[in-house]
């Protein structure tokens, strides 16, 4: 299936190359760099090129491109999913995935390709099993092991591979039992010129942060379950289960992961937290125009919204802005021309507005459309969609483990046109 | 590299990358010497007793290897250290052999003797990373130790060094594809194989090596449909692309029948298979399912795949959700595919790349299925931060959705769209309210006005892009727009677009009797420019010019004669060509007049107005989610999509020998002690011992201990079957007697009676498919609740034995047989518990409780007067209807008591209420004089005692027939255990809770009475309970599943109260009136 993968940099060196099969040369790639001059952005570079004898797919995450190099059909979603997967374990392993972090650790890098794929047919991705078979790198253990000579690698097939929870390892132990979820909720929204809401939506997920000794069997009840509309699964959920009595019932991964992502079914009406009063006027045949934006807070359910940023993506034309926030700090970049104003807290009594004027490259016509504010913000303590949590029990094992909900509202795509 | 003439071919292209580094390197000849300094430290310290210093070795190397510089010459000094202790080493070489080896065969040899050993190794881990680089350094002298190795694994005892066999054989074929025979064998082996890791594995194998013998796929297809939900991801994938061919080559088109018979699934041929199992009474039906399977029915193995893969739509790989999406698409039957859409629709939140592919699928599906998108259309509302190229996919699948109702939301949002800075995505918005327009003529002037008034755009593109779209709208109806025409001729002394000038150009000759005082003059301004202008406008312009000619050439004469003539001598050869032959046809000469004569017929021929449609149509020929799809473009080893065959093969072929398999499952659940985590599949799965049994799922543990039961006591379970069976009989005949009174069913029994032996035999010879049709039920029921599950024989038993308890069992199913009143019961119940005990081992509690199962007598449907000799019965069977668990199943009971036979019996049309669904019996294709018949049908009423109304059609008449269900047949008895029913009571409180006072009158004091008449009245299952003097009956609706919990509190002196929790308040309190005048009659 996957032939080869190359890693590309911002700038367009391969620094990175792998092959499962036969090799593949490096001019492949000319292909995508020519794909990727035609695009301009990076983001309309097409993720999958077809080229004479090969095809390329690839995926653009963190200022890298992944690009895998595949010969005969394969589903095109099968490779993204893993070359997403790949990602996600350096980001895993290295706390980041940069050029940088995967140029240190080179030799771990091959050691997990080599054990992701075989053949091109990926063999083990869990990262629990990854783990026993080849151990992140850490400075303690990189000291512990220039001087015993050990090594990052296991020899012994993890128990995960073969048990029927292949994403949790055997013979956990953790001397302080802990269970922790966070239910994070987004709204996506269009708000339109007028205020109305064009579309919205509730997107959530509860990521868990599972440290519990030995083999804990878990069962997660909501107090309204019926809100989820759309739900996908981490796969040690019970599906039947949920199915029958909307009871989330799993044995953990071991540490951090995404247990669900949900969708609040769309019926029911979404309460948009802020709202924002904008005027933003270019004046014809003159060089300057008027910028005024105010952000007031609504239906917020008492609580305070706070890590507001407004991005906006300015016409072409825009030289210059001058700008004054009565409240936290703004830049604007004339190269990108994007302008970020980084607003903070919402206190009621005074609302934030940014105000100024707007300077135009001279003798260029005005723009037709004024850009749409893009904004994010973030509501403590508060799952939006109303979604509680009902309790947690743990069977299979003695100890009472600590456990721990968290909600937070955050805005997803949010965005208001003007 | 001795061997490199032999071995040239493959090695052409692997040399590449390596050979460049040399050509650059001479050219800095210090870094080249330098460079085998270097290589020479890496020896030394490959040479050293050191670990330590080895391994910091092979890092350089692999490091070396990853930026893609050539280290090839290090490989006799790496080679050697194959066999080296430390583990972290080993495994840097063997990733140095593989990359190398192909280049060095002769030196790779060496190693192969430390892989023949590592093959051996105790340790499961060494084995199969052995096989894997044995496997992977294509040296083609090896391949009969591959092939040797790989036969070995594919029978290693641990199923991750079988995995790696089936990963090593496409490795073999693509080496030597001469192989293949044996690697079939192999393939086939593996796949019999009942692990979930190897599935996914072996699969893709057999997608590489032999995707045409789908003959290998037969046997594994129903294990494979089950094991799939515990396969890992990437397994899954592969495992369901590959199900969707072959399920395009064994199963009947679920589409074909539709106008005909618009829904009949599975419940036909599951309805036969259960009758055939349990015997006698329900013979009749099942000789009325047969012949009616010439109208389209499900195979049960089709909507085996359908009803497992279902629950991967919720998986958190994209992957999975494509693949099963399409499976959908190809395979399931119209009404069924919309449960893809929420699923596709979530995927959009995902990264940007997958965004990509899945609305390219959804852009073909929203072409022939639109009505599946439809609520989801605002969640393809564009963003101005979304990329282009995923704007412009929204924008198809918008405008495939565009119909009459939702188009003012539609063009209001192109309307914002239009304004966008992205000036490819304005084009595109352009183009796709030309589409909107030509298939919504409501919305067409609308449109048609919007450009227009884009023509006063400041962007030159935009005004291009309408200009070229107008066109194309004008074409359809060029007779009223005459105004606009105008208005286009005066923007060619601004638009510089050649396409767009091109467009008016054409469009003003087109239609040049409507603006017969302008095209002259554009003409004139259009010869002056001439020589100016692109070719495609220079065309336009002889085009324009001979229109004029030939319909106005008094004005326009010397104007064509001057424009042919500027063309004549043009750059480019075919204006020049054009010009001349177009001077030929409309200028009179002396030979060529026979065709002037016909020139106008030639150039003002009416012509078709253009179709403006989807780039997606018709690219579902594809399969939905392939590379081929996406590129629109047979991919290499893209495999077709077969048709629907007309006939469908012979179904049996998937039939696996029951006996044969449990003996497998057991010697493996002796070695590995494997279980699928989540697929309950009874059959394949085997026992397992209950130590490792997830506690939550309950139902799957239920199923697991029975099945232990089944396979562990089988001798003992057989004979007291016997015993049973005698006693069953003698019941049932004692029952028939007393309940003389209703001689209707008295001579139906009969009938069945008689029926049942000559059934025997003729199902003696399918015995074995008898069987395996019957795993598959057990498969089918995995959803159903417990009572169910009590039914089903044990997987370990002979055919025969099986096939005698099932006529038994068919006991509790022939609905009216069993009275509750009458004193028989007190026999009939203990039947049942008895029977239920057989299987239930692990909780004999629970039988003594359960209440005997029987429905409200018999029902009339249609009395036989008004039908014309057709009587029509009715009644609730209480047992789940097999294909949707949300149906109330409902037997229906026909009897012909007219002379003549009464032919082509099926359900209507029917008109129901929002939420209520029907899934009809099959036709009945003739039911003599005097014979009778029964069918059964699903119904769900939505947890509503709303009636059902529908047709019955025979083939002259039509009757209109309504069901309507007492309340207590809306819901199924649960089993929980006292607290779990406290515990779920406490939570039903305030609102949900109705109560009732009443006195019981003396005759209806006594336990078992009390409990028969609250299980006749409702289909609820008793809940074990510590006090005497308290019933309680738990239950759940069929559709929503809401819980239903009844109480009753008798005290000695007849008064009672009852309480009924229930979150459906209407059910409650509908109940409640229901059960105390059943108690208090």
């Amino acid at each position: 299936m996957i032939h080869s993968l190359f890693l590309i940099n911002c700038s367009g060196d391969i620094f990175l190359e792998k092959h499962w099969k036969s090799v593949v040369s490096q001019s492949v790639c000319d292909y995508f760099f020519e794909a990727q001059e035609k695009a301009a952005d990076v983001e309309n570079v097409p993720p999958v090129i077809s080229t004479p004898h090969h095809y390329l797919i690839s995926i653009h995450r963190d200022r890298l491109f992944f690009v895998s190099v595949i010969q005969t059909e394969v589903p095109p979603l099968f490779v993204i999913e893993f070359l997403h997967r790949v990602a996600d374990t350096f980001q895993d392993y290295f706390g980041e995935c940069s050029e940088a972090a995967i140029k240190d650790n080179v030799v771990i890098v091959y050691e997990l390709l080599e054990e992701m794929l075989d053949n091109g047919f990926p063999l083990a991705t869990e990262s629990n099993i990854l783990k026993e078979l080849i151990k992140p790198p850490t400075i303690l253990r990189s000291v512990v092991n220039s001087i015993t000579g050990s090594s990052n690698v296991g020899d012994t097939l993890p128990t995960g591979q073969l048990s029927n929870i292949p994403w949790r390892r055997a013979g956990v132990k953790y001397t302080n039992n802990e269970a922790y979820f966070d239910v994070v909720e987004e709204i996506d929204a269009i708000i339109d010129k007028s205020g109305s809401t064009v579309f919205a939506e509730i997107q959530g997920v509860i990521d868990a942060c599972i440290k519990l000794s030995g083999m804990p069997d878990l069962s997660l009840s909501f107090m309204n379950p019926r809100l989820l509309d759309d739900v996908s699964f981490h796969p040690c959920i019970r599906f039947k289960r949920w199915e029958s009595e909307r009871v989330l019932s799993f044995i953990p991964p071991d540490g951090n992961f995404r247990l669900i992502s949900y969708r609040v079914s769309s019926q029911n009406l979404v309460a948009i937290p802020v709202y924002v009063k904008h005027s933003i006027s270019f004046k014809e045949n003159s060089s300057c125009g008027r910028f005024d934006i105010t952000i007031g807070p609504k239906q917020n359910m008492g609580k305070t919204i706070e890590g507001i940023t407004v991005t906006v993506h300015m016409p072409k034309v825009v030289l210059n802005m001058n700008l004054t926030p009565t409240q936290g700090s703004y830049t604007f970049d004339p190269v990108t021309k994007v302008l970020t104003w980084d607003v903070g807290k919402i206190t009621p009594q005074k609302l934030p507005s940014l105000k100024g004027l707007v300077n135009l490259q001279s003798g260029a016509p005005k723009p037709e459309e004024n850009p749409s504010l893009n904004i994010q913000f973030k509501i403590q303590q508060l799952a939006i969609s109303g979604l509680k949590v009902n309790r947690l029990d743990m069977y299979g094992e003695k100890y009472k483990p600590f456990k721990g909900v968290k909600y937070v509202t955050k805005a997803g795509k949010f965005q208001v046109r003007t | 590299m001795s061997a490199a003439p032999a071995y040239g071919e493959d090695k052409g292209g692997s040399a590449g990358p390596g050979e460049p580094e040399y050509g650059h390197d001479p050219a800095s000849g210090g870094i080249f010497s330098s460079d085998y300094k270097r290589h020479d430290d890496l020896k030394e310290m490959l040479d050293t007793n050191k670990d330590s210093l080895k391994l910091e070795a092979m890092k350089r190397i692999v490091a070396m290897i990853a930026r893609g510089k050539n280290a090839s010459d290090l490989f006799p000094a790496v080679v050697k250290n194959v066999a080296c202790k430390n583990i972290e080493v080993k495994k840097l070489v063997y990733v140095y052999l593989v990359r190398y080896a192909e280049e060095q065969q002769d030196l790779a040899l060496l190693s192969i003797s430390t892989f023949q050993r590592g093959l051996k190794d105790p340790n499961q881990l060494i084995r199969a990373s052995a096989l894997r680089v044995l496997s992977s350094i294509r040296v083609p002298i090896i391949v009969p130790i591959m092939m040797l190795a790989i036969k070995e694994a594919a029978s290693d005892m641990s199923p991750y060094v079988r995995k790696t066999a089936a990963h090593a054989i496409p490795k073999l074929y693509s080496l030597d594809s001469d192989q293949k025979d044996q690697l079939i064998e192999v393939i086939e082996k593996l796949l019999a194989d009942k692990t979930t890791l190897v599935a996914g594995s072996v699969v893709m194998a057999f997608e590489e090596v032999c995707p045409e013998r789908i003959d290998l796929i037969h046997k594994n297809y129903r294990k494979l449909c089950n094991l799939l939900i515990d396969v890992e991801e990437w397994g899954q994938v592969v495992i369901i692309s590959m199900l969707t061919r072959y399920a395009r080559t064994q199963f009947l088109s679920p589409t074909q029948n539709e106008s005909l018979l618009e829904e009949n699934p599975e419940k036909a041929f599951y309805g036969s298979e259960e009758d055939e199992a349990k015997g006698p009474g329900s013979e009749e039906a099942a000789t009325t399912a047969l012949p009616a399977r010439k109208p389209y029915v499900m195979d049960p193995d089709h909507r085996l795949l359908l009803r497992n893969t279902k629950p991967l739509l919720q998986s958190r790989s994209a992957a999975v959700v494509m693949a099963v999406a399409q499976l959908y698409f190809h395979l399931a039957p119209k009404a069924e595919v919309g449960v893809i859409a929420k699923a596709l629709v979530r995927l959009l939140r995902s990264h940007s790349e997958v965004q990509y592919v899945v609305l390219q699928n959804v852009a073909t599906m929203s072409i022939k299925r639109r009505g599946m998108f439809e609520p989801y259309l605002k969640s393809f509302y564009i963003r101005s931060t979304d990329p282009t190229q995923i704007k412009i996919l929204k924008l198809e699948v918008l405008t495939n959705l565009a119909n009459e109702t939702n188009i003012p939301t539609v063009l209001r949002e192109f309307q914002t769209y239009i304004r966008s800075m992205d000036k490819d995505f304005v084009a595109a918005t352009i183009q796709a309210i030309g589409r909107c327009a030509t298939n919504i003529g409501r919305v067409r002037d609308t449109c048609l006005n919007g450009l227009v008034q884009l023509l006063s755009n400041r962007d030159e593109l935009v005004v291009a892009e309408s200009v070229v779209v107008i066109k194309k709208l004008l074409q359809m109806q060029p007779a009223q727009h005459g105004e606009i025409i105008k208005h286009l001729a005066k923007l060619t002394d601004n638009i510089q677009v050649p396409m767009a000038r091109a467009s008016i150009l054409w469009l003003i000759g087109e239609y040049c009797e409507h603006v017969p005082k302008i095209a002259p003059d554009v003409l004139r301004k259009m010869a002056k420019s001439f020589t100016a202008e692109e070719d495609i406008v220079k065309l336009q312009v002889i085009n324009l010019a001979a229109k004029l000619y030939l319909t106005n050439s008094k004005q326009t004469k010397l104007l064509t004669q001057y424009v042919l003539s500027l063309a004549k001598y043009d750059q480019n050869y075919d204006i020049r060509d054009r010009a001349r032959f177009t001077r030929q046809l409309i200028v009179p000469s002396e030979q060529g007049g026979a065709l002037s004569r016909h020139a106008k017929k030639l150039f003002l021929a009416p012509k078709p107005a253009p179709v403006l449609e989807s780039s997606f149509k018709d690219r579902d020929h594809f399969q939905l989610g392939s590379l081929s799809h996406l590129l629109n473009a047979k991919a290499t080893g893209y495999q077709e999509l077969p048709d629907w065959p007309e006939e469908a093969p012979d179904p049996s072929v998937r039939n696996v020998e029951v006996p044969e398999w449990t003996k497998c499952s057991n010697r493996e659940k002796r070695k590995e002690k494997e279980k699928p985590f989540y697929s309950d599949s009874e059959g394949e799965s085997g026992p397992t011992e209950s130590a490792d049994s997830d506690p939550g799922s309950e139902s799957a543990s239920d199923s697991k201990s029975s099945d232990q039961s089944g396979s562990e006591e089988s001798s003992s379970e057989s004979e007291s079957e016997d015993q049973e069976e005698e006693k069953g009989e003698s019941s049932e005949s004692e029952q028939s007697e007393e309940e003389g009174g209703k001689s209707k069913m008295k001579k139906r029994k009969k009938v069945a009676e008689g029926q049942g032996s000559s059934s025997d035999e003729g199902s003696g010879p399918s015995s074995s498919s008898s069987e395996s049709e019957r795993t598959s039920e057990t498969e089918g029921e995995q959803m159903e609740p417990a009572s169910w599950r009590k039914k089903t024989p044990p997987s370990g038993k002979s055919a025969p034995v099986a096939k005698e308890i099932s006529l038994l069992d068919l006991e509790d199913f022939t609905p009216p047989s069993v009275q509750p009143v009458s004193p028989s019961t007190i026999v009939s119940t203990s039947l049942a518990t008895d029977l239920e005990g057989l299987t239930l081992t692990d909780s004999p509690l629970v039988p003594s409780l359960l209440s005997p199962v029987s429905g409200v007598g018999r029902q009339e449907l249609l009395h036989r007067v008004a039908g014309e000799g057709l009587a029509v019965d009715y009644t609730f069977s209480r047992q789940p209807f097999s294909g949707d668990p949300h149906m109330v199943s409902v037997h229906i009971h026909f009897s012909n008591s007219s002379d003549t036979p009464i032919k082509g019996l099926h359900v209507g049309t029917p008109k129901l209420p929002a939420g209520i669904s029907i899934q009809e019996f099959p036709e009945i294709e003739s039911l003599a004089p005097g014979e009778s018949v029964t069918a059964v049908m699903g119904i769900n009423f939505c947890d509503s005692t709303q009636a059902a109304n529908f047709q019955l059609c025979t083939q002259t008449r039509q009757f209109y027939v309504s069901i309507q269900p007492p309340v207590g047949e809306l819901m199924a008895p649960v089993f929980m255990s006292e607290n779990d029913f406290k515990k779920e009571q406490g939570k039903l409180t305030g609102m949900s809770e109705v109560t009732e006072k009443l006195t019981l009158p003396d005759t209806c004091r006594s336990d078992h009475i009390v409990v028969q008449k609250v299980t006749t009245i409702a289909n609820l299952g008793r809940v074990p309970c510590g006090a005497s003097d308290e019933y309680r009956f738990a239950g759940r609706t069929l559709t929503s599943g809401s819980l239903v919990l009844l109480t009753l509190d008798a005290r000695p002196t007849g008064a009672a109260q009852l309480t009924i929790n229930s979150e459906k308040m209407v059910i409650g309190t509908m109940l409640v009136k229901d059960v105390v005048q059943a108690l208090t009659q």
